[in-house]
């Protein structure tokens, strides 16, 4: 039976999925057609392209699909056998158009484990779920492993924890299970606030089931009836999702009492946060759900010997918990043989900025940063020259081309001053301003800062000062050595990983692009263009032909010259907006 | 519970499992600064300037929250101790009023004491300030969030000691700030403004409005005395200038209250010399209340109370005793009233 499976995550719904669904539906019925089935899928990780539209068992991936083309789609496709070529993908390094969602580049070089069900089942539908082998590792583990079987296979198994740190996952599960407790938690962190980052919302809008399934696997490890979900409310999405998934997985019995008559227990309730960044970090989150402002406690005791409500709890991430089901159904061994000696698996980065294809892509840990940027990105936008990758988002650092060929994986991402976070990838080119980035980064982890502890609080808005001062041509040569003593107590003292992170930015942009930092203090130059008071817009008198566009798009009568003559900006009237630069269409406006 | 055996700055210190590094510091004769610790509170661990350098990790550790393990090695005042502590202090005063001159906390600032160890005359960093208004429309305690460090003491004690849980943290990043709910007042809140977050507070953003500009710290003789408002018995010092009482403080070796009081006892000290209040007896004579002797106005008092029962019996006559008296005065009084008056009306105001 032929398929059509339209996206209905949160990118191609907000492109405008759900009308391509009732268009589908009405013109099927419209022509009595019963024997294709329409039904919605969660994300593809290639928003851009939204609405998204796969045609099944064909493997054709229509995009941009717009409710006009549905009739076509119908007709030329569904009955005619033919494809409609206009809502193909563009393929922009070969500059063809591709059928196949598996010849697509973007999708061709990813690994699509954790993802494999996301796009392709119908997340309200638990059927559809276990129709692909879903819940059949947490009846493994209820009947014919013990709990620390379940632990010592993850162990093996070299999973580590896929929201930033890194910690071996196995071995906190032990600790949990070691810790004394006649109650104990399991947490799934889904406060996902990466700028840019959106891996874990997909995967519990598409597959919500194996987040659920990995807990319940958790709790049975480590001794837990009780799991949390403390998800971010700006997803809402991802948690009717989730609460569809709860209550049918509690009508099937994978979730609640005597599960599989094993006699285990195990329910999960979802707490939504409030949007506090800093909730991401344990025990932060855990406060938030104990109903108290979100703010980080100390370490130790740590969350796994006193956690939730003081009890012993174990607290991972959306994608650790949707990677727990593929480990115990294909085994430890399995898991192991990808990957490098000390990051197994797979990672699913958030891949933006200026590259080609954005979105998310799922890779085998130890490929390199070229061969995501440039395979499955596409390589950057606009044939520029690419600058730096900032990867791990505020906690992570900024890497240059040289890097390019870093095998992405925890340790050496650390070495290089930059880590793996949540996996936000964000490219930037040539046009990219590094101390701007740095600014932009600083900004956001001041105002997100919880504000309890000093180097954190005050720090980071000293920091912040200085390189607004940097980017406003007001810097002065010591600017630096106080930037970067500054960002050594504050990663020496701050409480939490927050604040012991935030300085990364700005660490590894002097590290790898000090010169830009010094062109805007000695030279009063931004390099890139981009820092606005640094810029002066010239006219090139040879080139202008005086036909007085830009005198009149600008907005502060900054401009002036005679007809037919070459025109002058007065640069005490200049604002910088960059309007006359855009409007002349000889070239003949520079900035620099 | 087990004894653990570690090292601080090369001196072996002994102590009990679960002792935090900051006490077995202490114990062995080092002193490491705080700002947000209490020992009668919970342990945020969030000023940071308890910093210490701890063998092996990857961090500074923050003294007051970290347990000491067996074969730990601790330097308290190692280079880079120092300079996060210097950091630290610098940050704080570069957001902080320099006005210490005419600031009531002089000479019991934490602050200011740091920054006299620590030489950090002044904060660096030219940026920003945050700059509230002052609080003082409430009779008791003024509030100068600019001086506010945000060790969180005042909501702890508040929470944790006194149970109202007034004020949180509000905000974040640099705008954090300490308020009750909707930031409003405390005058709107339901503070009981019972004085605990200005006892605990260690700088000048809390303080006690009535004492304001009128002696320092080291002006006053502290006399103990207990609290003469009801029967808890608290103990708490009255400070003592030019043989004036100008001021009430709590005192840490009270038995019954420790640092804590209500309102009454930490604000209500007013009384003492007031030009209001009777310090010889009054007869009223034609209409017109005027002084007496003790003896005459005792023996007047006793003529009446003897007519009064003999003309209409004991139970015509009641007393009524007073919660501020002791237990003892009350006992007398009791006494009086059941042997030598006869009767068993007697009663007193319950509150104060």
């Amino acid at each position: 039976m032929r398929k059509v499976l339209i996206c209905a995550g949160t990118g191609c719904i907000s492109s405008g999925s759900p009308k391509v669904t009732e268009k589908f539906q009405e013109e099927l019925s419209k022509r009595g057609i019963t024997d294709i089935e329409v039904y919605n899928t969660g994300c593809h990780g290639f928003c851009e392209q939204g609405p998204i539209v796969i045609i099944e068992p064909d493997k054709t991936f229509y995009c941009r699909v717009e409710v006009d083309d549905v009739p076509e789609i119908i007709e030329k496709h569904l009955l005619g056998g033919q494809i409609v070529e206009k809502v193909l993908f563009h393929e922009p390094q070969v500059d063809k158009k591709v059928e196949k969602y598996t010849d697509i580049s973007f999708y061709a070089k990813q690994q699509r484990l954790v993802l494999h069900n996301c796009g392709h089942i119908n997340p309200e539908r638990i059927e559809d779920y276990v129709a692909n082998g879903g819940y059949e590792a947490l009846r493994k583990v209820l009947t014919s492993m013990s709990p620390q079987e379940v632990v010592d296979e993850i162990k093996k198994s070299g999973l580590r924890g896929r929201g930033g740190g890194g910690f071996p996952t196995g071995l906190k599960w032990q600790f949990t299970k070691d810790a004394k407790g006649d109650k104990k938690y399991v947490v799934c962190n889904a406060d996902e606030g990466d700028p840019g980052a959106f891996m874990d919302r997909s995967v519990l809008e598409g597959d919500p089931h194996a987040v659920l399934e990995g807990m319940a696997i958790c709790g049975y490890a480590v001794g837990a009836d009780e799991g949390y979900i403390y998800v971010r409310a700006e997803y809402p999405l991802a948690i009717r999702r989730l609460q569809i998934a709860i209550k049918q997985a509690e009508e099937k019995g994978y979730l609640g009492e005597n599960i599989f008559g094993s006699g285990f227990n195990f329910r999960i309730k979802i707490k939504a946060g409030a949007g506090a960044f800093v909730c991401g970090e344990e025990t932060a989150l855990l406060t938030s759900i104990e109903g108290n402002r979100g703010m980080p406690r100390p370490r130790p005791p740590f969350p796994a010997v006193k956690g939730l409500w003081g009890k012993p709890t174990n607290i991972n991430n959306v994608e650790t918990f949707a990677n727990v089901p593929l480990i115990i159904k294909n085994g430890a061994d399995w898991y192991a043989s990808m990957g490098t000696e000390g990051s197994k698996g797979t990672k699913i980065f958030a891949l933006t900025g200026k590259v080609n294809n954005t979105g998310l892509v799922e890779v085998p840990m130890g490929i390199t940063m070229r061969q995501i940027i440039f395979d499955i990105g596409g390589g950057i936008k606009g044939g520029k020259k690419f600058k730096a990758v900032q990867i791990g988002g505020p906690s992570g650092g900024c890497l240059p081309e040289e890097l390019l060929d870093l095998p992405v994986d925890y340790d050496s991402l650390i070495k290089a001053g930059a880590m793996m976070g949540s996996g936000g990838l964000v490219v930037m080119d040539e046009t990219t301003c590094m101390v701007d980035v740095a600014k932009f980064f600083l900004n956001f982890t001041q105002k997100e800062s919880c504000g309890k502890c000093v180097p954190c609080r005050e720090g980071t808005k000293r920091m912040l000062e200085i390189l607004e001062k940097i980017t406003e041509g007001k810097g002065e040569p010591e600017d630096l050595e106080i930037l970067e003593k500054l960002a050594y107590n504050i990663k020496n003292s701050s409480l939490c990983g927050l604040g012991q992170t935030a300085p990364n930015p700005v660490l590894s942009t002097l590290r790898y692009f000090r010169h830009e930092y010094e062109s805007h203090i000695y030279d009063k130059k931004c390099p890139a263009g981009v820092c606005s008071a640094l810029l002066e817009y010239k006219i090139l008198e040879d080139k202008c032909v005086g036909c007085g566009a830009c005198a009149r798009v600008c907005p502060v009568g900054a401009i002036s010259g005679e007809r037919k003559q070459p025109h002058k900006i007065d640069p005490e009237k200049c604002i910088k907006c960059g309007s006359c630069m855009e409007k002349c269409k000889f070239g003949a406006i520079v900035k620099g | 519970m087990a004894d653990v055996t570690l090292k601080i700055n090369g001196i072996e210190v002994t102590v009990p499992e679960g002792t935090t590094i900051l006490e077995a510091a202490e114990k062995a004769g080092f002193k490491i600064p705080t700002l947000c610790h209490d020992p009668e509170l919970s342990k945020p661990g969030a000023c940071r300037i308890c910093v210490v350098e701890v063998k092996g990790a990857r961090n500074l550790a923050a003294s007051c929250v970290t347990p000491v393990a067996p074969g730990m090695e601790v330097l308290t005042h190692s280079e880079p101790v120092i300079n996060a502590r210097r950091e630290i202090l610098d940050l704080l005063l570069s957001n902080h009023p320099e006005d210490c001159l005419t600031c009531d906390k002089m000479g019991e600032c934490a602050l200011a004491d740091y920054a006299y160890e620590y030489g950090v005359r002044r904060g660096s960093y030219q940026g920003d300030k945050n700059v509230y208004p002052i609080e003082d429309n409430n009779p008791f305690i003024v509030r100068d969030m600019n001086k506010c460090i945000l060790c969180g003491k005042c909501v702890r004690v508040c929470d944790e000691i006194v149970g109202y849980s007034v004020i949180d943290f509000i905000n974040r990043g640099f705008k954090t700030k300490v308020a009750p709910a909707y930031d409003v007042t405390l005058a709107e809140s339901n503070c009981v403004f019972c004085g605990s977050c200005v006892t605990v507070c260690p700088t000048g953003a809390l303080t006690v409005k009535d004492t304001r500009g009128k002696f320092r710290p080291w002006e006053v003789k502290r006399v103990k005395t207990t609290c003469p408002y009801c029967g808890v018995g608290c103990n708490f010092d009255l400070l003592v200038k030019d043989d004036k009482v100008v001021g009430v403080a709590p005192n840490p070796t009270s038995e019954v209250n420790g640092r804590f009081m209500c309102v009454k006892g930490r604000f209500g000290y007013k009384f003492i010399h007031s030009g209001d209040r009777l310090t010889k007896p009054l007869i009223k004579k034609n209409g017109e209340l005027t002084e007496a002797s003790w003896d005459e106005a005792l023996t007047l008092v006793a003529e009446k109370l003897g007519e009064i029962k003999a003309k209409y019996g004991s139970d015509s006559i009641g007393v009524l005793a007073s919660a501020k008296c002791t237990n003892e005065d009350n006992y007398l009084l009791s006494k009086f009233a059941r042997a030598v008056l006869g009767t068993n009306n007697i009663d007193h105001c319950a509150r104060l």
